[in-house]
């Protein structure tokens, strides 16, 4: 059963970073490392996220980042360490269990990723009917008509991908994300190759989404705007390892060279 | 050495196989993406391998008249066009179109989903993307090449006696009769079995090779252009095996 339906998001009110009752861990990276080949991408990577919090990584480009958020996600397989979401180790998960975990993952990829040749209703429908989740055709129009609306884009229900703009693409891959309520949303680069008003609301929307569904959310980011508007807690990843971890105000004023670059 | 990316192109592809057969069995079934993919594949597909099939047959019937006609064979025609277009021609030309109609078009679509993340975005939202994609199509052309192939056949036997009757009167009768007269199920059976294998080997090829497309937009080009190279070079080896089995059970 899906929990009711909220009041529709607005992603101007979402500036100030939500005061969270950020009790239980969902997420728990210990010791993750990962290597292509002699390339150790991740070494002793480790790291927790609470429910309903925004926990950003931030790393230079080739750091590493898009791969931890796909071990994570079970893409990619870590070498060494331990990947607990929810509870449940990855390592030990069959697919039809990791299936049935991914229900509550939700993943923005950072090319949205959008099956364009769908239109934009059967782009949210396809994750909501494989999951099985709603079976009549009236609840299923009725979730698509809500996450549409909770990213502001009621309009586009019957255009096809190609037809939208950057920005709106972003916002439909976000509500494909979502449609299915999941617990925890990963975004990879949600703001990459956005203009800075468009990349602004997108990093509104997702704390708004923090906000309205009490997700807890695992942002992969390089974009400092966007850091700093959505991150409940900043991680900076760095030698495949988490390198420093605070708020934004607390590792902006850090002392140490590497983590006051990113800053500056 | 030389030959190693070879070898290891070729192990990939039966590894590729094996899955298919692993997977391609057992539930969740993806039935409706395997009838939208037979509508895709066959129903799409007919108005090419029509024509296709109509100059086939009116071109072999013209350019082999003369020939025939020096030798006052020309009542031989329509058994001779008719052993090869149902035997030969018929299987080999629809598979070769299809091949470059279909085989390109798997490649290219599962090519960029590749690059795109669209098939990473799939298996996120707890679906098999190896089922969905790869079972659905090569399910679809192994079944619906064999149809196209008859279709085929029919229209170029057709346009054969379109072809007679541009330089003469024949009646529709006699020239189905001699065709008949001509075919035995050995001619018929042996050359409609191996259409099954040139439509699994396309949709496999067209899959593999846009399944495991990287390198951006340039590796979905290579990866439409390879599917259509690789998938009729195998339908000519399936076709020469072919000829050797059927040779070998008495057939020939």
């Amino acid at each position: 059963m899906l929990p009711a339906a909220p009041a529709p998001i607005n992603p101007a009110a979402a500036a100030a970073p939500a005061a969270a009752d950020r009790t239980g861990v969902v997420l728990t990276l210990e010791a993750v490392g990962k290597s292509f080949g002699d390339n150790h991408v991740l070494r002793d990577f480790t790291l927790d996220l609470h429910r309903n919090e925004n926990v950003v990584v931030l790393g230079k480009s080739g750091s590493g980042k898009s791969v931890l958020v796909k071990c994570i996600i079970g893409l990619l397989r870590p070498d060494a360490g331990r990947i607990t979401v929810l509870g449940q180790d990855l390592a030990t998960l069959s697919h039809a269990t990791l299936d049935e975990l991914r229900a509550h993952l939700g993943f923005l990829f950072q090319s949205n990723a959008l099956y364009d040749s769908m239109t934009v209703r059967e782009n949210l429908l396809f994750p909501l009917r494989r999951q099985w989740l709603a079976h009549r055709r009236a609840e299923e129009a009725e979730l698509v008509r809500q996450a549409l609306e909770d990213v502001g884009l009621a309009d586009t229900v019957d255009k096809m991908p190609a037809e939208l703009s950057g920005g709106q693409r972003k916002r439909i891959a976000l509500a494909r994300t979502l449609i299915l309520r999941p617990e925890i949303i990963l975004y990879d680069e949600p703001t990459t190759g956005l203009d800075p008003v468009t990349a602004r609301e997108i990093s509104g929307l997702i704390r708004s989404v923090q906000q309205k569904y009490n997700t807890a959310a695992f942002i992969i980011s390089h974009d400092m705007d966007c850091v700093r508007l959505v991150a409940d807690r900043v991680a900076l990843l760095a030698d495949g390892r988490c390198y420093a971890q605070g708020t934004y105000e607390e590792l902006a004023h850090d002392p140490d060279q590497r983590i006051h670059e990113f800053f500056v | 050495m030389l030959y190693s990316p070879l070898l290891a192109e070729t192990g990939a592809i039966a590894q590729f196989t094996g899955r298919f057969f692993r997977e391609g069995f057992r539930p969740r079934y993806e039935v409706r993406e395997f009838l939208y993919q037979c509508y895709v594949v066959g129903y799409q597909s007919l108005p090419m391998v029509g024509i296709t099939g109509f100059i086939m047959g009116l071109v072999l019937t013209l350019q082999s008249r003369p020939t025939m006609a020096q030798f006052g064979a020309e009542a031989w025609i329509p058994t001779m066009v008719g052993l090869t277009i149902v035997r030969e021609m018929g299987p080999i030309i629809t598979a070769l179109i299809f091949a470059g109609k279909i085989g390109s078009r798997i490649g290219a679509e599962l090519g960029s989903m590749r690059v795109t993340e669209q098939i990473d975005a799939m298996e996120v939202s707890g679906t098999n993307p190896f089922k969905y994609l790869v079972v659905t199509r090569v399910l679809a052309t192994t079944l619906m090449l064999p149809i196209l192939t008859l279709l085929a056949d029919a229209i170029g036997l057709y346009a054969s006696y379109v072809g007679l009757n541009t330089r003469g009167v024949t009646t529709l009768a006699l020239f189905t009769n001699n065709i008949l007269s001509g075919l035995a199920f050995a001619d018929v059976l042996p050359a409609f079995f191996k259409t099954f294998f040139f439509g699994f080997a396309v949709g496999l090829i067209g899959c593999y090779k846009g399944y495991y497309a990287d390198n951006g937009t340039a590796g979905v080009g290579q990866a439409a252009n390879s599917a259509v190279v690789v998938s009729s070079l195998l339908i000519f080896i399936l076709d020469l095996l072919a000829v050797q089995i059927t040779g070998l059970l008495g057939f020939n």
